[in-house]
């Protein structure tokens, strides 16, 4: 009797024993390669098909409306209407696009989308590879979309899609820094750059409790690396209709679409690992801890979004540079002060040395933008009543 | 030196923040605009012309359709300059109460719509906007039990309103303006203290007082820089003397300021309908004696303090029954001229919200 904890490594012991039986041995690590890299592929898909759905049933719950109810019962078969929709749809291309630019940018948008999953470890057992410096590959991978989006934007032959992928990479790039100053105090205290042994590192308790300043710098950066609300600017639409995809239609808008909410899967995945300690959890079975925590994290983002308006590029800029880039750096010397006076508290330490800095921090901040709004204040000008 | 060139984008007429169908010629430096012009006229039907060959009661249902959002103020303004033309009245007490009832839930209804509009140009993703319209439907709900119609009521006609509201109106409405303060404090909970919101509205199309006079903006934008003129209050028609209400102003001159006295004013509309529900008379809602319309010799002005601002209706009569010059003066057009001068300087991600934070009407600007 297999144990439902085990569910997926039985499934692949089970798979690669009956294959074992007709296949040489490197035909069968290829056969189970090529079985994981399709199981990963389809589960994507179905989730990021249904990731829309969901989030459209919370923004509309937030919004005090229904959400997608025709399609199916609770307008389950939703997903699977707007899927068909943008394959039949014709794809059209501007007359003053570059062609090849074009076509290209889709598909270098979708593929490093994809890659990370060949490290992200949704339980014990369950990782494609586990490889030694899976911290730094899944930003490295993920930022090569920053190159897709400059590509749509430059290839559309559109201005406002010029603005929205010239917004991205400055975006990108900035907001790269802070998150992974926030990664590297997690590795400093886990000791190692594999995720799963970041994951063991939390037995006992999730980072998050440990770190608090760096998981809140770790969340915002990762809502601006995936262009959501409220740091949506690449594709503000009251500003720049849709920014980089405005001239994709078809399956070119869908690869976005695809690789938008994978990454979106994919940060959130990475902060669930990282912070909120994996697959670790009592009862229920590991994968399924690690799902309820990515999809805890991926409801944080539908609430802000339903919720904030969008920041401007400069302040945008302004947050990265001037306030995240120094409280995450703040954040590593904290988290290694602690980690080295080692004071066998577990994660008390931890906990009140980011929050009293947090606390000092949005005094400051506040301070600052009181003197700013007095400065700006100006004398009532009253004319003489009639 | 690098060497750079400016960028001219057309933000409309299709563009999904503009309002209607206006276009604005942006030429920009990098993300900063240099330069702006409106272009507008898309949605021109020749209003002001065609009214010549109506009679002045043909021509209410046009107001309605001028600012489209706000039809029974457009009625009201006309109205009153028809009774100026002509000599009607004095108009039936209930009449008076029924319009200025009218008139103010208007001002509800636009200002939800320019604050939730204003949030969806900044970018909060359509929360804000749907409380905004459900709050608004409660009020349409009340126009159409009123006039049959939601949004092009022609309920106010020269002489008084069209017919008595049904019995059931008083209390709905009286429903509806209890719970409007209690929505006002949802919206400034939700929207007022918002850091992000702050930053994107502080400092933003800044329009100092002398500007604004010597464009002769109005309204909410005119009261945001910091000048306390309300018709209502300069100039009080219909009876909008018998009732307690402030006029709100901001010192800020930004959206922001327009932000808030838009929030300010709607618990003022609130002020004002619990009393004018409260005092309504029984009696006639029509003159004596309006038939047909056939106002002497000569002209009148008569403008109204409509949500967005001042509103006139200038007529000129030659005898017949037909109006010989029939002139709006439209707010959002006279708004609008204010434009340019609040956008140069600021990045495009402002030019749609200080455009939300005049608060157009295209049916107004283009007639």
């Amino acid at each position: 009797m297999p144990s439902l904890n085990n569910l997926f490594g039985f499934l692949q012991d089970w798979i690669s024993g009956k294959l074992s039986g007709f296949l040489p041995p490197w035909g069968v690590t290829l056969a189970m390669m090529v079985i994981t890299i399709v199981a990963l592929l389809l589960f994507l898909v179905v989730t990021v098909m249904y990731l829309t759905y969901l989030e459209r049933k919370v923004l509309a719950r937030i919004a005090d409306r229904l959400g997608p109810n025709r399609a199916g019962p609770l307008g389950i078969a939703q997903p699977v209407a707007d899927v068909l929709k943008l394959i039949v749809k014709e794809v059209i291309v501007p007359a003053r696009a570059d062609v090849p630019v074009y076509f290209l940018a889709p598909v270098v948008m979708v593929a490093p989308a994809l890659l990370p999953y060949a490290v992200l470890p949704f339980g014990p057992r369950m990782v494609p590879a586990d490889i030694s410096v899976a911290v730094l590959f899944v930003p490295a991978v993920t930022s090569i979309t920053t190159l897709a989006l400059l590509m749509a934007g430059w290839g559309s032959g559109n201005k406002f899609s010029l603005l929205g992928g010239l917004r991205a990479v400055a975006q990108k790039v900035s907001y790269s820094i802070p998150l992974l100053l926030a990664f590297l105090a997690v590795v400093l205290v886990s000791g190692s750059l594999s995720l799963v042994r970041i994951v063991e590192a939390q037995a006992s308790y999730p980072f998050l409790l440990a770190q608090p300043l760096g998981f809140i710098i770790a969340l915002i950066c990762c809502v601006a690396e995936v262009n959501r609300s409220p740091f949506d600017i690449p594709e503000a639409e009251s500003e720049l209709v849709a920014g980089y995809h405005t001239e994709y239609s078809g399956v070119g808008f869908a690869m976005f679409f695809l690789a938008e909410y994978i990454g979106m899967f994919t940060v959130s995945a990475m902060l669930a690992i990282l912070y909120l300690g994996g697959w670790h959890g009592p009862l229920l079975p590991p994968y399924i801890w690690f799902l309820i925590k990515v999809y805890l994290i991926l409801c944080v983002m539908f609430w802000l979004r339903g919720t904030f308006p969008r920041v401007r590029v400069d302040q945008l800029m302004n947050l990265s540079w001037k306030v995240l880039l120094p409280l995450s750096m703040v954040n590593v010397a904290v988290v290694a002060l602690v980690d080295k006076l080692g004071l066998r508290l577990g994660f008390l330490p931890g906990l009140v040395a980011g929050l009293v800095v947090m606390a000092v921090a949005a005094a400051v901040l506040r301070t600052r933008r009181r003197a700013r709004a007095a400065a700006a204040a100006r004398p009532a000008w009253q004319v003489r009543e009639a | 030196m690098l060497r750079t060139e400016t960028l001219s984008i057309n933000v409309g007429p299709q563009h999904p923040s503009t309002h209607g169908v206006f276009r604005m010629l942006l030429t920009l430096d990098g993300e900063r605009v240099v330069d702006l012009k409106p272009y507008f006229g898309y949605l021109h039907r020749g209003i002001e012309k065609t009214a010549e060959q109506r009679t002045y009661v043909q021509n209410v249902p046009f107001t309605d359709r001028l600012d489209y959002i706000c039809g029974m103020s457009n009625n009201l303004a006309y109205a009153l300059a028809v009774e100026k033309l002509a000599g009607i009245g004095p108009i039936p007490e209930r009449a008076e109460y029924l319009r200025v009832i009218m008139a103010e839930l208007t001002r509800v209804v636009n200002h939800c719509v320019a604050i939730g509009f204003l949030l969806n140009d900044l970018g909060a993703f359509f929360t804000p906007v749907l409380y905004c319209l459900r709050q608004r439907e409660y009020i349409l709900d009340l126009f159409e039990m009123a006039s049959g119609s939601r949004m092009t009521p022609s309920y106010i006609r020269p002489g008084g309103v069209v017919e008595d509201v049904p019995p059931e109106f008083i209390p709905a409405a009286k429903k509806v303006v209890a719970g409007l303060p209690a929505f006002v404090d949802e919206l400034d909970q939700l929207l007022t203290g918002n850091e992000i919101l702050m930053a994107r509205l502080q400092n933003v199309g800044v329009l100092p007082p002398e500007r604004a006079i010597a464009y002769g903006v109005t309204g909410p934008v005119l009261r945001g820089s910091g000048v306390a003129y309300d018709i209502r209050r300069a100039e009080p028609y219909s009876i909008y003397d018998r009732f307690d209400f402030d006029v709100i102003t901001e010192p800020g001159q930004d959206a922001y300021a327009r932000f808030l006295v838009r929030l300010g004013e709607m618990r003022q509309s609130a002020r004002i309908l619990e009393q004018a529900l409260a005092q309504i008379p029984e009696g006639p809602v029509m003159a004596e004696g309006v038939r047909r319309i056939r106002p002497p010799a000569g002209e009148a002005y008569a403008r109204i303090e409509a949500p967005k601002g001042e509103l006139g209706f200038y007529l000129i009569s030659d005898g017949s029954p037909n109006p010989y010059r029939f002139r709006v003066r439209p707010t959002s057009l006279i708004n609008l001229q204010a434009l340019r001068d609040m956008c140069v300087g600021h990045l495009v991600a402002d030019v749609v919200v200080i455009l939300g934070s005049i608060d157009l009407t295209m049916g107004e600007v283009d007639r």
